[in-house]
């Protein structure tokens, strides 16, 4: 009786292993160049605060009224890391999900395997050419072998944020969240600090190297040999005895500035935006610089809606809704046009803090991008984005 | 339903010799050790384990202590409605989801929360509880207590009280009847109970990750399948809680803590 059990079991487990083989990978890449009729439903995966819909704040919505106007129902998946938009978005073979609002280390991962399928921006959207800001008409990021693959959403950097009660002198640097000692102190944030959970972070170590350390050499943050890497990680095993906890959900973060245990780390906008309503934060552009993100909304090349991922595309690509999303999440439009609202809206913040338009400040910053072999020198032996995870676990785990 | 878990195990054991292309971060079905030899190697995965493994043994242990007084009150002292009403109280935090509980740990525990205020005021305020091991430790403690208290109520409760008086009556004193009538009559229940608390927390990710600022093994198996797809190598290391549970389950067996669930 037992070994017939085995046998049944054995033979399941053949069959499903059979059945998993047939899965091939994605034809050659569509190119959509022209809308049709909406397919009724659309399904995304966005970062928090990129798809509000009334939940968070009843006047800030810019979801319903796509709904009505498109018929498409919106679903939204969030998710905290781009290496997890990049899992998601290829469940199912590419068929669940439409699209998805990526950064730039998912974008090429994406593109390079087929994930998403090319959008010809100029029929999409006729005024593209007019509206869209200089450095993001053809970035590298969504731009690739002539084909676009996306259009360009919100861009923001990864600024330092801190809780003015606690940090009553505004940080011109980021050696408040990297080393043990400030100015001959031991430094008094220890144990109240944070960063971000996620293996991308190692180019924000990187990028304080560059200045602080000039004799490793580390001219791109995310190109780094195995000297340069290795003294990022060392750098980063020194500040993980400041840190109280890592955040990767936002709210990880919002809560923790909330609660006191965390008074000084690396933040996004959206989590200002949140986390001014209860406890007094501000934040700085560290002299080191910073690294960034410039988003873009990719459709599956297998998308089950695309008809409505294309109709999102124009939707988001609208001046008046990428200023919403502006003046909700922190983050800067793709769109210069939105601008002259933006300053009407909010007074000089909108260059100050925005640097809405500005072509030099987006250049200034260091977008998130994948970390590849190739240093751009002509030699290959930079570390992989596979090397970088390994190591963040090193870092994080150990 | 004994096909379907036994095809999910083999399943599982058979990915773990697949690879994750670096390249194409697709999963390719060819035979290889290199998930098995990456566990042993890098230390950090052993780290992670040892401590998951420390942990599991320290709720267990804290688990049985508070369980067993808790336990043999009302098995054998309380009266049948304080027995009752004990029962339940026990059993009403599972009535709540597990988020639920967890969530009202972070908050006691964050900073400047009860637990670090009361830690201050007896004098202990040099102990950090906010997103620490301790901090994990209390929260596991708490989740797993009810498992733990019902096994050995159900063993406790099946000790006829002649065998006390029995041991009474040949002179034993109360410690000695314990140790040697009491202790080894309860011990499958106590055993039983273990299991549970032991396997739970070696599988747990989500409590480490909310009231803890550290790694466990099911925190690398979760950011390998959720984070990076890597699933062959997080298989891999789903063999190592396998093991140890395969390790403790027959020992258990050996004491009787089959009979007693």
């Amino acid at each position: 009786m037992k070994r017939a059990r085995m046998v049944l079991a054995l033979g399941a487990v053949l069959a499903m292993m059979a059945t998993a083989c047939g899965k091939g990978g994605g034809g050659g890449t569509t190119i959509y160049d022209s809308v049709g009729k909406g397919e009724g439903a659309l399904k995304l995966i966005a970062w928090n605060g990129y798809t509000e819909s009334g939940e968070a704040d009843k006047t800030v919505d810019w979801v319903t009224p796509f709904e009505d106007e498109s018929g498409c129902k919106v679903s939204v998946t969030y998710a905290d890391t781009s290496p997890e938009m990049v899992t998601l978005m290829r469940q199912g073979g590419g068929k669940v999900y439409d699209g998805v609002s990526a950064s730039g280390n998912a974008t090429n991962l994406l593109i390079a395997h087929g994930d998403v399928a090319g959008i010809d921006v100029d029929k999409i959207i006729p005024d593209y050419e007019t509206i869209v800001m200089d450095s993001l008409k053809a970035p590298g990021h969504n731009k690739v072998d002539g084909g676009h693959y996306g259009v360009p959403y919100m861009w923001g950097p990864n600024f330092l944020m801190y809780n003015t009660d606690v940090v009553t002198e505004k940080p011109d640097s980021w050696d408040v969240v990297f080393e043990t000692e400030l100015n001959g102190q031991p430094n008094p944030y220890a144990g109240k600090v944070t960063a971000y959970n996620d293996a991308i972070y190692i180019a924000d170590a990187a990028l304080y190297l560059k200045a602080h350390r000039p004799e490793l050499g580390i001219d791109d943050p995310y190109e780094l040999n195995d000297d340069q890497l290795n003294a990022a990680v060392d750098l980063l095993k020194q500040q993980k005895t400041l840190v109280s906890k890592y955040w990767a959900a936002y709210t990880e973060e919002i809560d923790g500035f909330g609660s006191g245990d965390m008074v000084v780390g690396t933040a996004w906008p959206v989590n200002y935006t949140y986390a001014k309503a209860d406890t007094p934060v501000a934040f700085t552009f560290p002299s080191e610089g910073m690294t960034g993100w410039a988003d873009t909304w990719m459709m599956s090349s297998n998308a089950p809606h695309p008809n409505c991922m294309l109709k999102w595309m124009q939707w988001t690509m609208k001046p008046d809704i990428q200023l919403q999303v502006a003046e909700w999440y922190g983050a800067t439009p793709s769109i210069k046009t939105a601008c002259d609202q933006l300053r009407k809206d909010i007074g000089t913040d909108a260059d100050d803090a925005y640097h809405c338009g500005d072509d030099a400040f987006l250049g200034g910053l260091y977008l998130w991008k994948v970390p590849l072999p190739d240093c751009g020198n002509g030699k290959q032996d930079c570390a992989d984005l596979n090397t970088w995870t390994d190591k963040w676990t090193e870092i994080t785990a150990g | 339903m004994l096909v379907v878990y036994l095809a999910a195990l083999v399943l599982l054991f058979v990915t773990s010799f697949w690879r994750l292309n670096p390249l194409t971060q697709f999963i390719e079905r060819t035979f290889t050790l290199q998930n098995y030899h990456q566990l042993l190697t890098e230390s950090s995965f052993r780290t992670v384990a040892i401590r998951t493994v420390g942990m599991a043994a320290a709720v267990t242990l804290t688990d049985i202590a508070l369980a067993f007084p808790v336990a043999y009150y009302a098995a054998r002292i309380a009266t049948p409605r304080v027995r009752n009403a004990l029962l339940v109280a026990v059993v009403l935090p599972l009535w709540t989801s597990y988020l639920v509980r967890v969530f009202a740990w972070k908050t006691i525990l964050e900073g400047g929360g009860p637990a670090q205020w009361l830690l201050q005021h007896i004098g202990l305020g040099g102990i950090r509880l906010t997103f620490s091991n301790w901090a994990i430790w209390i929260a596991f403690t708490y989740l797993w207590l009810p498992f733990v208290i019902l096994p050995i109520y159900a063993a406790l409760e099946r000790i006829p009280p002649s065998y006390l008086e029995a041991s009474g009556d040949l002179g034993a004193r109360a410690g000695r009847t314990f140790r040697q009538v009491v202790w080894p009559l309860a011990l499958p229940g106590v055993v039983a109970g273990s299991i549970f608390a032991f396997s739970l927390t070696l599988g747990d990710y989500i409590t480490p990750e909310l009231v803890g600022n550290t790694k466990f093994i099911g925190n690398i198996v979760s950011d390998k399948v959720g984070v990076i797809g890597d699933l062959p190598f997080a298989a891999a290391y789903c063999m190592v809680p396998v093991a140890i549970m395969a390790v403790y389950l027959f020992m258990a067996r050996r004491l009787g803590a089959f009979e007693a669930l």
